[in-house]
């Protein structure tokens, strides 16, 4: 655990809905082309705390956050920061698969042209990379111009994915990708994240904790609000040092 | 007994719905067939003649148009900025929720109501006089609280998770609303307004005294000059004059036309509607 | 700025009226005017007693409600409980479409052939009454309670018919003693809607209650509503005379009567959302 390969980092994170607290003093770094899980029972914080990272709960009315989550140097909520160009850098899969009512190739080209990009044929490789970056290529390449939504939840979900590299972020978060999907969807969605922290950061909340286990380097385990422990998924899951941990991860609970 | 009282009762309401379609059936097959001889190309596209006896109700026509797409033109962008900012960037209030009471009040109130405010403001306080201009205002404020809640409950139909998605790619609000938000809510939009506009087309009483006027020479020839409109002419005809026999051929003629247009324009909409429940089940 | 130019407008309603309409309630009493007996605008001394215009579109509502809400309610029940898939693909939009019939049209239809109808009948001196107008009403605001009881109607949870089926209840009494008292508070919505187009109609009561500014004394006799004495009068009156602000308190007076129906539709949608679980 390199300090110097720290890429975002929670400093003192309080955060409510309302008066509610639903997240307590949480501190946590984030290695650089690494992935960290968040793991807990359900109700824990775990959404709540990777919707921080991109500043996705400020669309919730009524909620409120104390202390400061880092990009690299910045504080991400300084007042002055562009949230736009957070949400660019720190890119976003979310629980269901979301695609737009638009075309396969409409819903990736979109990151492009809101952020400007009006060069065509850039736009057309950049859907092609992503598309194949996120293993849906050879099942797509057909029907770019049909509905997205004529696709499978699988496959919606990678193209979730691709929509999200297409904006190349440095950081992607992936809400319990996998949580509407079926096995070999899934286990499709692995091997990708598995593939994709060799260029990029990545944080995935997930209630499972095999699915933990298998993909991330480092692991944070989090129980009503507090974050537990966390440390490298290996030792996490071997020799926990904390007794509530271990018997989260024996199921003795979740 | 159970039995005998169930098919009583399902032979009663089998009488309800036999009751209304007779009715409402026969006031559609008392129109159409009796306003069918009048209407010939003459009927359609000529001035009126020998005091309102003879010719045809071409301005009737014209007029009914223009204050239609004036009060579009007007009450569309007003509406549908009005429902943007009430859902997309108010915060969820007290005070929005009483906005959106007030609108959907509004939306009740007797179109009547509404033609004395635009006698009061638009032909009075403004000074635009008796004319196209006014009427195509009132209209378009009668139908203001429709195309907002309308528009609203449209782009409150669109799933959160489309705008999350779009936030997340590093979009604007702005660029999310114009992009994802209004083209999904756009066959909603739009039923709202296609509706809006078969009401408007027929509406009477909102233009009684701020637009409409039983006899011009020739067509409107600007937006500050009185209006004939259909559903006024129809009004007139019945009303005033001196040949009430001929008059009443030309008021079913009238009553005609504009039922087929009202019926051919709410279809659309209909349609539309019914298309868009079944694309999202 | 659009958005907020638009909610300008809708507040200017209020205020416009309140201004136009308050000089007669300074002139003749707010009870003199809402409960006088005796409309003579054009009297010298003229005198504005707006409750023979109330009374009738009173009565006129009343009978509107007679005939729309058995044939409305009794429709949508027929389209909800016993038309088939097809034939409610069918009949629904229809009736949608034909809710959208312009007031004018039912007016012309009501003078030229139920007025006459009525007079022949019931062997009155004149076929344009009260009754006439309840008709004609009624058959207009049919479509609109029919619609918005059927929605109603088909909110309400599969799971409740199946459970009153599986007790051995048959589909009648499934109907009378769940489905009609779930949806009661939406049914009540709808008809609380169709009164309010039914206070609110001006050109066909305009057109077939005869406007006599008496006190209605019976169903046989004609009347003037409030919408029908401002149309009918409002091209005569003299901009800022005591008529013109009388006429704008009649209209203030259908504003807050609308906005009392709307408040009490909203009150009830709002328990019957509640109460079947959906939210809001």
């Amino acid at each position: 655990m390199d300090k110097n390969n720290i890429r975002m980092k929670c400093e003192k994170v309080n955060f409510y809905y309302g008066r509610k607290r639903a997240l307590d003093d949480i501190n946590l770094d984030i290695y650089k082309n690494s992935v960290t899980a968040i793991i807990g029972p359900s109700g824990c914080g775990k959404s709540t705390l990777i919707r921080l990272y991109n500043r996705m709960n400020d669309l919730i009315p009524r909620t409120r956050l104390e202390g400061k989550i880092f990009l690299d140097d910045k504080n991400i909520y300084d007042i002055g920061s562009d949230v736009v160009e957070i949400r660019r850098k720190v890119g976003m899969v979310f629980q269901k698969p979301n695609p737009f009512p638009k075309t396969i190739f409409e819903n990736i080209s979109y990151g492009l042209e809101v952020n400007g990009e009006k060069d065509k044929t850039f736009i057309n490789d950049r859907v092609i990379s992503s598309l194949k970056k996120a293993a849906l290529w050879c099942e797509v390449k057909d029907r770019l111009h049909d509905s997205a939504l004529q696709l499978s939840g699988g496959q919606q979900q990678r193209l979730c994915i691709a929509r999200c590299l297409a904006v190349e972020p440095e950081v992607i978060l992936f809400d319990e990708p996998c949580a509407s999907l079926d096995p070999i969807s899934t286990q499709k969605i692995e091997e990708l994240i598995l593939e994709l922290k060799k260029t990029y950061t990545i944080i995935i909340v997930t209630h499972n904790m095999q699915q933990a286990a298998r993909v991330s380097d480092f692991t944070a385990f989090l129980y009503i609000g507090k974050l537990v422990e966390f440390g490298t998924t290996e030792k996490l899951f071997t020799v926990p040092k904390e007794k509530l941990t271990e018997e989260y991860l024996t199921g003795k609970f979740g | 007994m159970k039995k005998l009282t169930e098919k009583l009762g399902f032979a009663l309401l089998f009488l309800c719905m036999i009751i209304s379609l007779f009715f409402l059936g026969s006031i559609l097959y008392f129109i159409v067939s009796r306003g069918f001889s009048v209407i010939s190309w003459e009927f359609l596209t000529q001035v009126p003649k020998k005091a309102m006896t003879a010719g045809g109700v071409a301005p009737a026509i014209v007029g009914t148009f223009y204050l239609t797409l004036g009060s579009i033109l007007f009450a569309l962008p007003l509406g549908l900025a009005c429902a943007i900012y009430l859902c997309e960037y108010s915060p969820k209030s007290y005070v929005v929720n009483i906005i959106r009471m007030s609108i959907n009040n509004l939306a009740g109130v007797p179109s009547v109501v509404f033609g004395l405010f635009g006698l009061a403001v638009f032909v009075k306080f403004f000074n635009f006089g008796v004319s196209m201009l006014s009427g195509a205002l009132t209209l378009g404020i009668m139908i203001l609280p429709n195309i907002i809640s309308a528009s609203q409950e449209a782009l409150l139909a669109v799933p959160q998770s489309y705008r999350e998605a779009s936030l997340a790619l590093g979009a604007t609000h702005w660029q999310t609303i114009k992009k994802v938000v209004l083209p999904t809510a756009m066959p909603g939009i739009l039923t709202g307004v296609i509706l809006g506009i078969g009401r408007v087309a027929g509406e009477t009483a909102p233009i009684l005294f701020t637009a409409a006027t039983f006899y011009t020479r020739g067509f409107p020839k600007s937006v500050f000059s009185e209006v004939m409109a259909l559903p006024y002419h129809i009004y007139a005809l019945m009303t005033e004059g001196t040949h009430p026999e001929k008059q009443t051929q030309i008021a079913y003629g009238c009553a005609l036309i504009l039922l087929a247009l009202v019926l051919l324009i709410s279809s659309v909409a209909i349609i539309i509607r019914q298309r868009q429940r079944k694309y999202y089940g | 700025m659009l958005a907020f130019a638009s909610l300008l407008f809708l507040v200017g309603i209020m205020v416009v009226l309140f201004l136009n309409g308050l000089p007669i309630f300074k002139e003749t009493g707010v009870f003199n005017f809402l409960f006088g007996r005796n409309w003579y605008p054009t009297y010298d001394p003229p005198e504005f007693g707006i409750l023979p215009l109330a009374l009738a579109s009173l009565m006129v509502t009343f009978g509107a409600l007679l005939v729309c809400v058995p044939l409305g309610v009794g429709s949508a029940l027929y389209l909800n409980e016993l038309a088939g898939p097809r034939q409610k693909a069918f009949l629904k939009p229809i009736i949608e479409i034909i809710a959208g019939v312009p007031s004018i049209v039912f007016g012309f239809f009501g003078m030229l052939i139920v007025a006459p109808m009525v007079q022949k009948i019931f062997n009155l001196p004149v076929g344009f009454t009260a009754f006439t107008g309840s008709i004609i009403l009624g058959i207009m605001a049919v479509p609109t309670v029919c619609s918005i009881s059927e929605d109603a109607l088909s909110y309400v949870p599969k799971s409740f018919r199946e459970a009153s089926l599986a007790l051995g209840a048959n589909r009648w009494q499934t109907l009378i003693k769940v489905v009609i008292p779930a949806a009661g508070s939406g049914i009540s919505t709808g008809i609380i809607l169709g009164m309010s187009r039914a206070v609110g109609e001006t050109m066909t009561v305009l057109m077939v209650t005869g406007g006599a500014a008496v006190m209605p004394k019976s169903f046989f006799i004609p009347v003037r509503p409030m919408t029908s004495t401002i149309a009918a009068e409002m091209g005569e009156a003299v901009v800022g005379s005591s008529h013109f602000h009388a006429l704008f308190g009649i209209g203030l007076v259908l504003f807050v009567i609308t906005l009392i129906f709307n408040i009490i539709a909203e009150m009830i949608s709002r328990r019957f959302r509640v109460k079947l679980g959906l939210g809001r």
